[in-house]
């Protein structure tokens, strides 16, 4: 778990109103699952976006597996993976279809195999010929995932991955990138709000506020920077803090 | 190898939508149906006065079908991009290893499917109708065809940068923006009929050269090879600029965060 796969250096983005993300770095190893937590507005998603190549920073770098993704984007693309409630899949194919296309997409062999196993593991099986449209949003974030591992990605992009589910599902799915990330040594950059989801998922945590990192560690070691007991709290202490300059 | 099966991904994609609804596959035929049988009419009107109506008659319908491949091509093209857009799936999309380009060939293939159903039950129609068969043509229907099947596909090339850029609220280019070049492509009447001021810009058009050929292919049984060389000239210039275009778009898109915000 010690080599870098993702090195961010002076990231910043600007819109033509607003500076959305500022000056930020930080590294991922493999096999490492790092939070990105802070307010609506913080940066979260445009950080994400950025590193997935959607978003072209207006400065600063991004090496993915080795690669500066500003001029080797596609060689990395199928390594990769992401699932936000910001997109969906087309709700007229179904399950299987949409699972089909995106397995061909990423160059996946076997892929009717492979769906199945992934349906199984996310408990989506009796979904497969239901139309996407026809699922329910809890349903359709355990059929997101499910592309988002399709390719067994190196690394993992998850936007709120479990917003929409219950409790017991959430725990699930929780469990499950646990176990998917020991087998296949996977990275996952998550942003949350869910304080417990990441002190329970993170080996490290960026905390964001207003497109800037303001701190950053392991869960414990920031709760015990902070004085806290719960994550929420150093949390709350960040953002307050910070909204009260 | 792998950027074919990529292509052929997206292909199957636009497959499905067509294959699980028959109302679409209905809606396909419909239009193309329609506009035969209304023209064809009209044209079997004209026929009643002499032989050289009845050969305009079947200079009618066969502007109506081509102009159709044309109008197919490039809204079989533009709205299957579209489907992305209204289902917010252009995001996961362009983080697959999918490239901008290998899209682009899906969208052509998909287009070039819709046409065929489109057209083709039209086409078969019109010969026990109105005793006109566009296959008389022979292999210049082909060449007339390929033609305006690339035109088309130009135009859904710019129309789908557009919506890039400008978003969901550019998409009534995809029914709307063809038929401004109507009047100046020569569907239905010779170039000679336009005002001598407007001449230019139609001849500027790859769409005005097939229609040309195709009437002289109809009333002289000559193909005019002149005619074929100059659309697809045009076609080569004007389809480079739209890739390039797309593609200035598609990195306008990168640079504001449209590619994952645009949808309905």
């Amino acid at each position: 778990m010690n080599e870098n796969i993702i090195e961010v250096r002076n990231l910043s983005k600007k819109f033509t109103n607003h500076q959305a993300v500022k000056n930020i770095s930080f590294d991922l190893k493999r096999g490492e699952i790092k939070g990105i937590l802070g307010a609506n507005g913080a940066g979260k998603t445009t950080t994400i976006t950025m590193l997935l190549g959607l978003l072209t920073p207006t400065s600063g770098s991004i090496k993915i597996l080795s690669h500066d993704i500003s001029k080797n984007r596609y060689k990395i693309l199928d390594k990769i993976n992401f699932s936000s409630p910001y997109v969906d899949l087309p709700k007229k194919l179904t399950v299987r279809q949409n699972l089909f296309v995106y397995g061909m997409l990423y160059g996946v062999a076997n892929i009717n195999k492979k769906i199945k196993s992934i349906a199984k593991e996310l408990g989506f099986e009796n979904l497969l010929d239901l139309k996407v449209g026809e699922l329910s949003s809890g349903q359709k974030t355990r059929v997101s995932l499910g592309k988002a591992i399709i390719n067994d990605p190196e690394i993992l992009f998850l936007d709120e991955p479990t917003a929409s589910l219950d409790p017991d599902t959430a725990d699930r799915i929780r469990t499950f990138f646990e176990n998917f990330c020991k087998k296949h040594d996977t990275a996952i950059i998550l942003a949350s709000h869910n304080m417990e989801e990441v002190t329970r998922l993170c080996d490290s945590v960026i905390m964001m506020k207003n497109g800037e990192i303001t701190d950053q560690g392991s869960p414990s070691s920031l709760l015990k920077k902070y004085g806290k007991k719960k994550l929420e709290d150093v949390f709350l202490k960040i953002a307050r803090e910070e909204g009260n300059r | 190898m792998k950027s074919l099966a990529r292509i052929f991904a997206l292909v199957i994609r636009y497959f499905y939508l067509i294959k699980t609804s028959f109302p679409r596959i209905l809606e396909l035929m419909y239009w193309p149906t329609f506009q035969m049988i209304l023209w064809g009419l009209i044209a079997k009107y004209l026929t009643y006065s002499n032989d050289t109506a009845l050969q305009i008659g079947g200079v009618l319908i066969a502007g109506v079908l081509l102009w159709d491949v044309l109008f197919r091509s490039q809204l079989g093209f533009s709205l299957s991009f579209l489907e992305e857009i209204w289902s917010r799936n252009l995001g996961q999309l362009f983080v697959s290893p999918l490239k901008p380009l290998e899209m682009v060939l899906s969208l052509m293939t998909i287009s070039l499917i819709r046409t065929v159903i489109a057209i083709i039950p039209a086409a078969l129609l019109a010969i026990p109708l109105y005793s006109f068969s566009l296959f008389q043509m022979g292999f210049s229907l082909m060449l007339f065809f390929s033609s305006l099947l690339i035109t088309g596909w130009i135009l859904g090339i710019f129309i789908i940068a557009a919506i890039i850029r400008f978003g969901v609220s550019a998409e009534s280019l995809a029914w709307g923006a063809i038929f401004t070049l109507a009047p100046l492509s020569a569907i239905y009447y010779p170039i000679q009929t336009l005002p001598e001021w407007i001449r230019w810009l139609s001849l500027s058009f790859p769409q005005t050269y097939v229609f040309e050929g195709m009437r002289e292919v109809l009333f002289n049984n000559n193909f005019n090879t002149v005619y074929f060389i100059k659309s697809l000239i045009l076609n080569l210039v004007y389809a480079l600029l739209a890739i390039v275009v797309f593609l200035v778009s598609f990195e306008g898109a990168r640079k504001r965060g449209g590619l994952i915000n645009t949808g309905e």
